[in-house]
């Protein structure tokens, strides 16, 4: 059996593509969605309650920044009251002494703040907001002085990456339970910006090496989550734990997708919540079936020894590399397309071009 | 590391961590922030028992009592368990 279909675990909710921020390496679509197409209160309430029958276990509220809505309490309070895990994932701009107490009566479970580097100049540089660093280490206070669970992530990229041992250090200095040191994933506006974004080959290791010492100083204190930048493995990541087998992501405005990227895959349509229902989406959907188990798969994925485990990496990746969603994942080493992945490493520029930021089509158009 | 664990330590969830019962998948889970645990049928029977005022002692009574098996076996096996539940996060003292 290659196309088994088990109940998700997790839903990615991603609230709103508004973000007060701007982040070169957002895992957003270029296209934002504009606020008028997002979906209702109500019709949240129908997407949790749909994905806690499926066997949803975790739910988390993303965005652009989730804390732009103002429905974002009663969201939560009504996924606690399903037996969701809660998981906010924000930017901490907007959480203060006025918002968060709601967020704790509502039941919230855990925080992931986002850090766009721990040096403050460059942090903001990158974000695009100034100030915005401040209101970031007030938002960690607050979460840990209530007790709450906290995630510090850190997105790794050239600039910031000889500074992992700070941001660990930081983490712990915060009351992080966790940290993710995370390499930047190259979709979205990651891959728009990639010749700015990627790391060398020796600032990897450093920062490798930065995180195994944190490990074994820190343990039992901090979890460290660590992603590499893939480009640089020599086999892909199981991405998403296999296509449609355990994540579902809702966009702002309802559409249902086996990852936040899947929006880039050609010739198949977008289910939406608008129009189906979520267990007949990620049962019968093309979107969904289509990359499914391991039938899909070209050589050498089908007769690879490591078919279900690694799920032939990255349908998106694949696209982006290779200009196919079906092709074995550039990254791994039996790729035919693997020489594309070494040739974007081998052409790095030696000074990084200017960012292109994270806005929408228009605000772009407006400043020219 | 956190305090060392002895038979009067009392034992609970962290905060953000809590023992669930899938029912979709009839089984027991620890939900943790960003993951789940599938617990092993013994580290379920242990978890079922942490409710912040039981010993750790009074746990192990309880486990040899049902399981008909002898204090220092269940003891030893369960400070094994609790003590890489903590370095995982999900158990205090």
């Amino acid at each position: 059996m290659t196309k088994t279909i088990l109940s998700p675990m997790s839903l990615l909710a991603e609230l709103t593509h508004r973000c007060p921020l701007q982040c070169p390496y957002c895992s957003n679509p270029l296209a934002l969605e504009p606020r008028r197409n997002e979906l209702s209160t109500a019709e949240w309430i129908s997407v949790l309650d749909q994905a806690a029958e499926m066997g949803v276990l975790q739910v988390h509220f993303s965005g652009g920044e989730p804390m732009s809505r103002p429905d974002l309490p009663e969201l939560i309070r009504h996924a606690v009251g399903l037996g969701l895990y809660t998981n906010l994932i924000t930017s901490g701009v907007l959480l203060n002494a006025k918002t968060f107490p709601a967020l704790v009566e509502a039941g919230l479970d855990h925080v992931q703040l986002s850090f766009q580097d721990i040096d403050t100049a460059n942090a903001e540089l990158v974000g695009g907001m100034k100030g915005a660093q401040a209101r970031k280490i007030e938002a960690a206070r607050l979460v840990a002085a209530d007790g709450m669970p906290l995630t510090l992530n850190f997105v790794i990229y050239r600039e910031n990456a000889g500074r992992v041992p700070q941001m660990l250090e930081a983490a712990i200095q915060m009351g992080a339970r966790r940290v993710e040191i995370a390499h930047t994933q190259y979709y979205g506006w990651g891959l728009a910006n990639r010749e700015a974004l990627m790391p060398t080959a020796a600032q990897l290791e450093q920062t490798t090496q930065a995180v195994e010492a944190a490990r074994k100083k820190y343990e039992g204190r901090l979890t460290i989550d660590y992603v590499t930048p893939d480009y640089y493995a020599d086999r892909p990541k199981p991405c998403m734990g296999g296509w449609g087998r355990r994540f579902i992501n809702i966009s702002p405005s309802g559409r249902v997708l086996p990852c936040h990227a899947a929006e880039t895959i050609p010739n198949v349509a977008f289910p939406d919540v608008r129009h189906d229902t979520l267990d007949h989406i990620w049962r019968e959907a093309p979107l969904f079936t289509m990359f499914r188990g391991t039938d899909w798969m070209p050589q050498p994925c089908r007769s690879c020894d490591q078919r279900e485990k690694d799920w032939g990496g990255c349908r998106c990746q694949a696209l982006a590399l290779a200009g196919d969603a079906a092709a074995t994942d550039p990254v791994c080493s039996r790729a035919p397309d693997h020489e594309r992945v070494k040739a974007v490493l081998d052409t790095l520029p030696a000074a990084p071009p200017p960012f292109r930021y994270r806005r929408y089509a228009r605000a772009t158009d407006e400043v020219g | 590391m956190s305090a060392d664990l002895t038979d009067d330590s009392v034992i609970r969830f962290a905060r953000g961590v809590r023992l669930q019962h899938d029912r979709v998948r009839e089984r027991w889970i620890i939900q943790a922030p960003e993951r789940a645990f599938i617990p092993d049928p013994i580290a379920a029977e242990v978890l079922k028992l942490v409710d912040g005022t039981r010993t750790l002692g009074q746990i192990i009574a309880d486990l040899a009592t049902r399981f008909a098996a002898p204090v220092d076996v269940i003891g030893r096996d369960v400070h094994v368990m609790v003590n890489d539940l903590m370095t995982r996060q999900v158990l205090v003292v």
